[in-house]
């Protein structure tokens, strides 16, 4: 058997003449998060549909926890579970009757614990076109977690959830991993694939153009550490003189704002300068670089690593 | 509950919850059933003999020739087969269980139609009321399939419309539900041919109404059953869960073929 959760390997997807994904190859680890990030249209719905089983891959091989989705479609529903990003249900269908319903297909007991948990509790009598979207995606969510799958997929799984709801799947996602369970999250939000990933592929135009932890790719960058000084007298904004290692600065509102290849160094400079100019200091921010900044840097450049 | 037990009740129940579903499945055939027993025998007394069978045909034809397809292709256009297919659904369950479910509405309508005629409107009552029944099944059988069929070759909404008019219009004019089709020139008798309520009309006639018919009562039966038979056989066959999917790999024209059990009719009773 197969050490991986999920194997792609030289996974092809066209559209016509239009290459969706080409020569994509990517292994998941039981008990992994992993984050698929790109922009719209990089391919990260096409690759997981063709994971689900949904679309047919044009060339290579897929495979979840042994199972082929292509060849096996009746093996992978139990061990599968997914959040689709664009699904739905009959618009009459009541939160019950979905759970009851597709419980019964898996053959397990519908687990109602799941619908408390999801703030589901009160709308177990209401019909799916009377949901709001927030509540349509943790009633998904349910769902897929409800037959206790051995591989999750979240395509966007936060999209339309307000802050508590976003909070609380992340605990779910991390209680999941702690039992084992593999999850494959696509998602745009920079911050949650930062937050809740082990490891994160970044898709440009069907291909993976970094891979690695987040800590990784973002070391990986120019390095520069942001350094974010806020002031009373703001004395900082007329001085033209450059703090060790500082290779330019920028100023937005308040803050002026320093891109430090050694912020040890930087930050001791600038609050010696503060000290000899009688200036006092209201905000210091020392950031490393955010996964956003370096998705962005990759998908602008457009070129692999 | 067995997965089949609460999908079915689920589907069943949406007959009823669904304004569109209730529309088609109840209040279209009752409306049609009212207004012809009120006027059309008055103003022609003998579509007394007709008027049962016609009326549990034209509310079997709405619901699932004109509702069930519909509701098929909005929820394959609306990602709805995408979560069944990830929650294990098998696609036999997608098309047979909403069939049986508006079947299950469509005998409803039919009981209310066969035991009210007679006491509302002086309706020619049948002979054989377990012929009835039977055909009865059968037809909806015949009509659920086709509409079933219908459902998976159109890939939009607009393109049920036009499939089931094709089926639905001519019926009803050409079928033998408002004129008998011995009165139907004979031109057009192909054409009714053509059409499953005709052989539905003859089936009742000869066994639950004892009635002089046109098409030898054997043959209308076996028209219904092979089509019905044909139609679930090529549903299964040209399945689709997703339109947004990769180009369909089997041709939908293949649905055509339900026609066969028609023409050879036509041709056995031509020559």
């Amino acid at each position: 058997m197969d050490e991986y959760a999920v194997t792609v390997r030289n996974f092809t997807k066209k559209y016509g003449e239009f290459v969706a994904v080409d020569d994509l190859s990517f292994e998941v680890q039981p008990g992994e998060i992993f984050g698929l990030l790109g922009p719209n249209g990089a391919g990260k719905t096409t690759t997981l549909e063709c994971l689900e089983g949904l679309r047919l891959p044009d060339d290579g091989e897929m495979n979840i926890q042994g199972v082929d989705p292509q060849r096996e479609p009746g093996s992978l529903r139990n061990m599968l579970g997914v959040q689709l990003q664009t699904s739905g249900l009959p618009g009459s269908m009541t939160v019950e009757e979905s759970l009851n319903i597709f419980s019964a297909y898996h053959g397990v007991q519908p687990r109602t614990e799941l619908l408390s948990r999801l703030g589901l509790d009160e709308k177990r009598k209401t019909q799916y076109h009377q949901l709001s979207t927030g509540q349509q995606r943790r009633l998904s969510l349910a769902l897929a977690v409800n037959h206790d799958p051995k591989v999750i997929i979240l395509d966007e799984p936060t999209a339309g959830l307000d802050v508590s709801s976003r909070s609380e799947l992340h605990v779910m996602m991390q209680e999941l991993k702690s039992q084992g369970t593999t999850l494959i999250l696509a998602t745009h939000d920079m911050a949650e694939a930062e937050k809740m990933t082990d490891r994160v592929a970044i898709l440009l135009r069907g291909k993976i153009v970094a891979t690695g932890s987040p800590r990784e790719l973002t070391a990986k960058g120019s390095g520069m550490t942001k350094v974010s000084v806020s002031t009373e007298n703001s004395t900082l904004f007329e001085v033209n003189n450059t703090f060790p290692a500082v290779t330019h600065k920028s100023i937005k509102e308040e803050y002026t704002i320093y891109f430090s290849t050694d912020p040890g160094p930087t930050v001791s400079a600038i609050l010696d300068h503060l000290a000899a100019n009688s200036d006092s200091l209201i905000d210091l921010r020392v950031e490393r670089p955010s996964l956003e900044e370096r998705f962005l840097e990759i998908t602008n450049v457009g070129g692999t690593e | 509950m067995s997965a089949f037990t609460n999908h079915f009740l689920f589907e069943f129940k949406t007959g009823i919850r669904n304004s569109s579903a209730m529309l088609m499945l109840y209040l279209l055939p009752m409306g049609f059933y009212a207004a012809m027993g009120f006027i059309m025998v008055e103003i022609n007394p003998g579509f007394k003999e007709l008027l049962i069978p016609s009326m549990i045909i034209f509310a079997i034809m709405s619901s699932m020739i004109l509702g069930f397809p519909t509701g098929l292709v909005e929820a394959r256009e609306s990602g709805i087969y995408r979560s069944y297919k990830i929650n294990g659904v098998p696609a036999i369950s997608i098309l047979i269980i909403p069939a049986l479910s508006v079947g299950f509405h469509g005998l409803i309508t039919s009981a209310i139609i066969a035991l009210t005629a007679v006491p509302l409107f002086d309706a020619a009552p049948p002979q054989n009321w377990l012929a009835l029944l039977l055909i009865s099944l059968l037809v909806v059988f015949t009509f659920s399939t086709l509409g079933m069929l219908i459902g998976v070759v159109s890939s939009t909404s607009r393109a049920v419309v036009l499939w089931s008019q094709l089926i639905y219009l001519p019926s009803i004019l050409l079928g033998g539900m408002m004129i008998p089709l011995s009165l139907i020139p004979e031109a057009f008798q192909k054409v009714s041919g053509l059409l499953p309520s005709a052989y539905a009309m003859q089936a009742f006639q000869a066994y639950a109404f004892q009635q002089e018919t046109i098409i030898e009562p054997w043959v209308t039966i076996t028209v219904l059953l092979a089509s019905g038979i044909l139609a679930l056989a090529l549903s299964i066959f040209l399945f689709s869960w997703d339109s947004r999917n990769d180009s369909r790999s089997k041709s939908p024209l293949l649905g055509l073929l339900v026609l066969v059990p028609y023409v050879a009719a036509i041709l056995y009773t031509t020559f």
